[in-house]
């Protein structure tokens, strides 16, 4: 039976981190694929957070007798997806017992900024989100984030909170005063909100 | 004509696309990630975007001749996907012109959607166009123009 921290280290001998990618946009799920192939790992792709809980094992289908666990290393959602949203399967996995210290990042355009703001970008990172990338996502983000796990420094899974990365901001009303713990965009884009409010010491935003 | 030439006309009109501020840096990134193995990686995706893309603008079409009243947050619903899928290739002034759409549609503002909607179809028509011409010329010139990773 695989434990928690099996399905959460890259396995021994293959060297690559599976990535599981959930988008329901074919076009993102060609790129994050390729993206992902370049940083040399090896990629399952699907369309909904109900067919990754399914790819996962986790929707109740399957009988726990018996079934081998997918091994996993990481899963990178988008956030806004019909049915189920990113930050709801971010939530399932996070309850999973086999999957939970599995790393999830979710991703996101720009519009969450200014639309849901803070609480989004919040609640994902309270329910264990490892990062949030700003879509279209790119291959430094990507290289990033997978060497970054391959070094084994994922959070383990643990609830977070907004203090144990950043100081909280002084103001709680304002739209953007929210730090979150990765940002990277590059293209154009024009945030209503200083993006210098963020003051995690993993931010790292380039417009 | 010659391969230096139709390499030159090719990078000549990817420039141009630029300069006239349709495409963005996200074009570039795609462009980075063709190699031997994948020399048409960015064609493959931008005919994925306007397969995906025309099925969308259908919908809004279609969404817009529901009135009385309009419903916004279907019209917006669906304006973010393509705007998502627009930005994933670059396109600069087409995701702007979504951003209008989207605006209008906040402020419930039904001429305004109308109006931006149209904008929009010229310009997401125009960059289509160019595109095709831009990559059927790339392919003439052969794959060495837009394969830039080295493997």
């Amino acid at each position: 039976m695989a434990a928690a921290s099996d399905v959460f280290r890259p396995e021994v001998g293959s060297g690559k981190l599976h990535v599981l990618a959930v988008d329901d946009s074919h076009v993102d799920r060609k790129v994050i694929e390729r993206l992902l192939k370049i940083s040399s790992c090896k990629v399952t792709v699907v369309e909904s957070g109900s067919r990754a809980l399914q790819y996962l094992g986790l929707d109740g289908e399957k009988s726990s007798i018996g079934f081998d666990s997918v091994k996993v290393n990481l899963i990178m959602t988008d956030y806004s997806m019909p049915g189920m949203t990113g930050y709801e399967l971010l939530k399932k996995i996070k309850e999973s017992s086999v999957f939970r210290e599995v790393p999830v990042v979710v991703m996101s355009s720009e519009n969450i900024l200014t639309r849901i703001d803070s609480f989004v970008i919040d609640s994902c990172l309270e329910e264990g989100a490892e990062e949030f990338l700003l879509k279209p996502v790119k291959l430094s983000d990507v290289k990033r984030v997978t060497d970054f796990i391959m070094k084994g420094e994922g959070k383990k899974g643990h609830k977070r909170s907004r203090s144990d990365d950043y100081s909280p901001p002084s103001s709680s009303s304002s739209s953007i005063s929210t730090a979150f713990s990765s940002v990277s965009h590059s293209c154009d884009l024009s945030l209503p909100a200083s993006p210098s409010a963020l003051l995690s010491k993993k931010t790292r935003l380039s417009i | 004509m010659d391969r230096n030439q139709s390499r030159r006309q090719v990078a000549a009109m990817k420039q141009s696309l630029f300069d006239q501020g349709l495409l963005d840096e996200q074009f570039i990134q795609l462009e980075e990630l063709q190699d031997d193995a994948n020399p048409n990686f960015v064609e493959e995706i931008v005919t994925l975007h306007y397969r995906d893309s025309s099925r969308l603008i259908s919908s809004i079409e279609q969404a817009l001749k529901e009135r009385n009243p309009l419903d916004f947050n279907k019209l917006d619903t669906l304006m973010h996907q393509f705007k998502g899928s627009s930005s994933s290739i670059g396109a600069k002034k087409v995701k702007a012109e979504c951003n209008l759409f989207r605006e209008y549609c906040r402020a419930g503002n039904a001429e305004g959607c109308m109006r931006s909607f149209q904008q929009l179809k010229k310009e997401y028509a125009a960059l289509r166009k160019k595109l095709e011409a831009y990559f059927q010329l790339a392919r003439q010139a052969g794959p060495q123009e837009t394969a830039c990773r080295s493997k």
